[in-house]
C-alpha cells in the first residue's frame, strides 16, 4: 500500500524494481547466526529507502549493510555491538526503534503518560458529578419538534 | 474539448460550493426555509457538475488523448482499458479530483435521504461540506489541474508505474477515500451542532450510520491495501507502519472510538462534547493523512521545501480547518449540557475505556509518524521511527483493548456487575487458556507470547459467541424459541457480534503468520526441488511470454504434498519497455487459510534463478477478520433504527423513547 500510494502522488516517478530483500548468496552458513542477521536486519533502516528495513529492501546500499552486519556477527559481535558500530557509522537514523535517551523521551512514554493521564481525568470527571448529583435534564423540545412528536405519535399504531 | 468541459465543470462546481458556503447559514440566521433549501439544490447539482468532470478525465484517459498533460505523464495506449480506466487515479491531479468527487456525492447523499433532518440542521451540515469542499476545489483549480494540455503534442504516453497497473489499483484508492471523505459528513455534523448550540441522542442517530458508512469503506480500503501489498510488492510483508499507512490508520483508529462514543450518546445521552471532538479529530486525522500523503513531507522534508506549492496549500486548509473547528470547540463546547450518569463498572464505562485506548493507541500511531519530522526540522536530529517500535508500544495497548471487549457488551447500562460479567465468560476464558496449552504444546519454535496472543484472538471470539448464546438462550430454551430469538436480535446486535469476532480472527492470523512463516531462499535450477513446509516445488522451467505492454519471464512450479501432485504455479517477472521497470508477479497457492507464496529474482549466467519461496500459515485470516467487521457494520447499517430517511410508518412502530 505504501508503494502504491507513493506513487500516486508521484513523488516516486522512478520504477519500482522488483523487490528481492535477502539474496540466496547473503545468507550465512550457521543457521544461528543467520537467524540473528535476520532480526537485526529488521531493526535496521535502509537509509535511501521510504522506512523500509534492510531485510525488506533490496535497494544495493540495504545489500551492503545486510552484508556488514553479517560480516560483524561473524567477527564475533554480539547483537547490541553491531548495533553501536552502525550508530557509530550512520547516526540514529539506522534504527528503525529509537533508543531511549533525551531527545525520544516524549515519543516513548507518550503512552503511559497518556494513559495515567486519561485515567486520572476520567477518575475526577467521575468524583465530581456523582457529588453534583442529578442527572441534566434534556432541553426542552422547540415548537416544531413538539409539532413533528405530535405527528408521530398519532401515526403510532394502538397495538403495544 | 472534453477537456476544456471537465475543467469548465469543475469552476462550476467551485461557484456551486461557494453559493452553498454562505446562503444556506444567512437562511439559518434568518429562518427562511427558501434560503436554508438552496443548500440541497446546489449539493446536487455540485455532484452533477463534479462528476461530469470526473467522467471528462476518465473519457480522456480511455480515449489516450496525449495532449493532455496528466494522460500524457500518466497512460498508454497499448494499456489495457481497465488500467486506463483505473489510471485516472493513479496520480496526484486525478486523485484529488476522485477526493472531490466523494466528497460531493456524500454531500449529494445528505441532500437527498436527509428528509428527516431539522431543516436548519441540513442547512448547517452542508455548507460546512461546501467550505471543504470550495477549499478542495480552489487546490486542484490553483495547484493541480488535471487538463491542463500540451502545446505540441507527444504520440505516445509515459505509461502508469507498473506496480499501479493491477487490479488492486482499481479498488483500494476509492475505498480508502470514501472512507476518508465519509468522516466529513460527522465533522460536518459536529460544526453544525455547535454552530446551533444544541445537541442531543437524535443528533447521535444521524451521525451514526454516516460514520458507520464511512469506517466499513475505510476498514475494506486498509484490508484491500495491505493484501495488495503482500502479493504485489514480493516479499510477502503485509504491514509496514508506514507513514502512509499510519496516515489511513490513525482516522480509523480515531472513527472506531467515535462509533463507539456515538453509541453512549444515543443510547445513554452522554459523552456528548467527547463525541463531538472525535467527530472533529477524526476528519482532521483524514485531512492530515492527504496532507502527508499529498505534500511529499515524509519522503523528504527537503523535497517538501523544494516544490512547496502544493504542500502549502494543503497545510492552510488544514489548519484553516483544524484550527477553525478546534477553537469553534473551544468556544462552543462548554455550553453543551452533559447528561446520563452512569457508574465506572457499566457498559458506559467500558466504552469509555475502549475510547481512552483507541485514542491512545492513534495518539501514540500520530506521534510516531510526525515526532521524526519535527525532530528533523527543530533539533537538527535524524531519527527513523519503524515496525520494532510500535510493535512496543501499539501492541500492548491492543492486546489491552481485546482483552476488554469481550466484557463491554455484556456489561448492563448505568451500572454494570463486573463479577457476573466474569463468570458469565468464564467458559470463553477457559477456551482461550485451552488453546494457549494446546499451541504451546504443539509448535515449536517462535515467541513465547504468541500462545498467549492465539489464546487471546480465541477468548475474543467465544466471548463473542457466550453474548450471542446468552442472548439468544440457546442451550436454556428449547431450540426453536432461541432460533425465533436469534431473529428477533436487533442487527446492530450481530453487528457487533461480527465486527468484534473479526478483530479475534485478524488477530489469530497476525500472530500465526509472524511465528510460524517458513521461508527458502536459494537459487534453483530446472528441475530442482525446494521443500517447503512439507510441500514438495519442483522447477519445472522457465519460459518468456509477451504481455500487452510487457514481456514476462515465466517459472512454473510443480506443487505436490507426499507425492500427490497438487496444482502448478507460475510467478513471474514483468518487464514493461516504455518506463523499463519490472515487477515480480508472485504467484500465490491457497490451502484452508494458508498460502504458498513463490516470488522470483534475478537469473543468473547458467540459467538459474533466485527463487522466494513462502509458506505463511493461516495468512488469509489477516484479511478475513476486517472483511468480517466491514460484514458486522453492514449488518449494523442495515438495522432499522439506523437507516438514514426510513419511511414514516416504519419509524412510528417504534416507541419513542422518554428523553434522558
Amino acid at each position: 500500500m505504501r508503494r502504491m500510494i507513493a506513487a500516486i502522488v508521484a513523488l516516486v516517478l522512478l520504477a519500482v524494481p522488483a523487490v528481492h530483500a535477502v539474496q540466496p548468496d547473503e545468507i550465512m552458513s550457521d543457521p544461528a547466526k543467520e537467524a540473528r542477521a535476520r532480526d537485526l536486519s529488521r531493526e535496521l533502516r535502509c537509509m535511501v529507502c521510504q522506512n523500509q528495513s534492510i531485510d525488506d529492501s533490496d535497494a544495493p546500499l540495504a545489500r551492503d549493510l545486510r552484508l556488514l552486519v553479517r560480516e560483524r556477527i561473524a567477527a564475533g559481535d554480539s547483537n547490541s555491538q553491531v548495533l553501536d558500530f552502525l550508530v557509530a557509522r550512520y547516526g540514529e537514523f539506522v534504527l528503525l526503534k529509537p533508543r531511549f535517551e533525551r531527545q525520544t523521551l516524549l515519543l516513548w512514554l507518550l503512552a503511559p503518560l497518556l494513559l495515567a493521564g486519561g485515567g486520572f481525568a476520567l477518575w475526577r470527571q467521575n468524583r465530581r458529578r456523582s457529588r453534583s448529583g442529578v442527572d441534566v435534564p434534556a432541553p426542552p423540545l422547540t415548537p416544531d419538534e413538539e409539532a413533528r412528536l405530535a405527528a408521530l405519535m398519532a401515526d403510532e399504531p394502538k397495538s403495544p | 474539448m472534453i477537456a476544456e468541459a471537465g475543467h469548465y465543470a469543475l469552476v462550476l462546481a467551485l461557484a456551486l460550493a461557494l453559493i452553498q458556503s454562505f446562503v444556506p447559514v444567512i437562511g439559518a440566521r434568518l429562518r427562511d426555509p427558501a434560503l436554508m433549501n438552496v443548500a440541497r439544490s446546489t449539493a446536487l447539482a455540485q455532484l452533477l457538475f463534479v462528476g461530469a468532470s470526473f467522467i471528462a478525465l476518465v473519457t480522456l484517459h480511455v480515449n489516450s488523448d496525449f495532449s493532455v498533460a496528466n494522460v500524457y505523464e500518466n497512460s498508454h495506449s497499448m494499456k489495457p482499458l481497465i488500467y486506463k480506466i483505473t489510471g485516472v487515479w493513479g496520480n496526484h491531479e486525478g486523485s484529488m479530483l476522485l477526493w472531490v468527487s466523494i466528497l460531493a456525492l456524500f454531500g449529494g447523499l445528505v441532500a437527498a435521504f436527509g428528509n428527516n433532518l431539522p431543516l436548519s440542521l441540513r442547512a448547517h451540515v452542508l455548507s460546512v461540506q461546501a467550505w471543504i469542499a470550495s477549499a478542495f476545489y480552489l487546490f486542484i483549480l490553483i495547484t493541480s489541474n488535471p487538463f491542463l494540455r500540451i502545446a505540441n503534442p507527444p504520440i505516445e504516453g509515459r505509461d502508469l508505474n507498473p506496480v499501479l497497473q493491477d487490479i488492486g489499483l482499481a479498488v483500494h484508492p476509492p475505498m480508502l477515500y470514501l472512507g476518508y471523505v465519509g468522516f466529513s459528513i460527522s465533522f460536518s455534523f459536529a460544526i453544525a451542532a455547535l454552530i446551533e448550540g444544541r445537541i442531543d441522542a437524535a443528533w447521535a442517530r444521524w451521525v451514526r450510520p454516516w460514520t458507520l458508512v464511512a469506517w466499513i469503506f475505510l476498514t475494506l480500503g486498509i484490508a484491500m491495501g495491505s493484501y495488495w501489498a503482500y502479493y504485489e510488492l514480493g516479499w510477502g510483508g503485509w504491514w509496514f507502519w508506514d507513514p502512509v499507512e499510519n496516515a489511513s490508520l490513525m482516522p480509523w483508529l480515531a472513527g472506531t472510538a467515535l462509533l463507539h462514543s456515538a453509541l453512549v450518546m444515543e443510547k445513554r445521552n452522554a459523552l456528548k462534547v467527547w463525541t463531538i471532538l472525535l467527530s472533529i479529530l477524526t476528519f482532521s486525522l483524514s485531512l492530515l493523512g492527504t496532507f502527508l500523503v499529498r505534500s511529499g513531507v515524509i519522503t523528504s522534508v527537503h523535497a517538501f521545501a523544494n516544490d512547496p506549492t502544493r504542500g502549502v496549500f494543503i497545510l492552510l486548509i488544514l489548519c484553516l480547518f483544524i484550527g477553525g473547528s478546534l477553537s469553534l470547540f473551544a468556544g462552543r463546547a462548554t455550553s453543551l449540557k452533559q447528561g446520563g450518569l452512569f457508574a465506572p463498572i457499566s457498559r458506559e464505562g467500558a466504552l469509555v475505556l475502549n475510547n481512552l485506548l483507541l485514542t491512545v493507541a492513534c495518539a501514540v500511531v500520530l506521534f510516531g509518524t510526525l515526532y521524526p519530522l519535527a525532530m528533523e526540522v527543530l533539533a537538527d536530529f535524524k531519527m527513523s521511527v519503524g515496525a520494532p517500535f510500535y510493535n512496543l508500544t501499539f501492541v500492548p495497548l491492543f492486546a489491552l483493548l481485546l482483552l476488554a471487549v469481550p466484557f463491554g457488551p455484556m456489561l448492563a447500562w448505568k451500572r454494570g456487575d463486573l463479577l457476573g460479567v466474569t463468570q458469565r465468560l468464564l467458559a470463553a476464558g477457559v477456551a482461550g487458556l485451552v488453546v494457549v496449552a494446546i499451541v504451546w504444546a504443539w509448535t515449536r519454535g517462535g515467541s513465547a507470547l504468541a500462545p498467549l496472543a492465539i489464546g487471546l484472538g480465541v477468548f475474543v471470539i467465544a466471548g463473542v459467541v457466550t453474548d450471542i448464546v446468552e442472548r439468544t438462550g440457546l442451550f436454556r430454551l428449547p431450540f426453536a424459541t432461541a432460533l425465533h430469538r436469534a431473529r428477533g436480535l436487533p442487527r446492530s446486535a450481530w453487528g457487533t457480534a461480527f465486527a468484534h469476532a473479526g478483530l479475534g480472527i485478524a488477530l489469530i492470523g497476525i500472530v500465526c503468520e509472524t511465528t510460524w512463516n517458513s521461508e527458502y531462499i536459494a537459487t534453483m535450477k530446472p528441475n530442482d526441488v525446494a521443500q517447503v513446509a512439507g510441500y514438495d516445488l519442483k522447477l519445472d522451467g522457465l519460459l518468456e511470454r509477451q504481455g500487452p505492454n510487457y514481456r514476462e519471464m515465466v517459472a512454473q512450479f510443480n506443487v505436490s504434498q507426499g507425492g500427490e501432485a497438487l496444482s502448478v504455479m507460475t510467478p513471474s517477472k514483468r518487464s514493461f519497455t516504455t518506463r523499463g521497470a519490472s515487477t515480480t508477479e508472485a504467484a500465490l497457492l491457497t490451502r484452508g487459510a494458508s498460502q504458498l507464496y513463490i516470488s522470483l529474482g534475478d537469473v543468473t549466467a547458467e540459467g538459474a534463478i533466485a527463487v522466494r519461496i513462502y509458506h505463511k500459515p493461516f495468512v488469509l485470516l489477516i484479511w478475513w477478520g476486517p472483511v468480517l467487521m466491514a460484514f458486522g457494520g453492514m449488518l449494523s447499517l442495515s438495522d432499522r433504527r439506523l437507516r438514514v430517511g426510513a419511511p414514516k410508518p416504519a419509524r412510528a412502530k417504534q416507541r419513542l423513547q422518554p428523553a434522558e
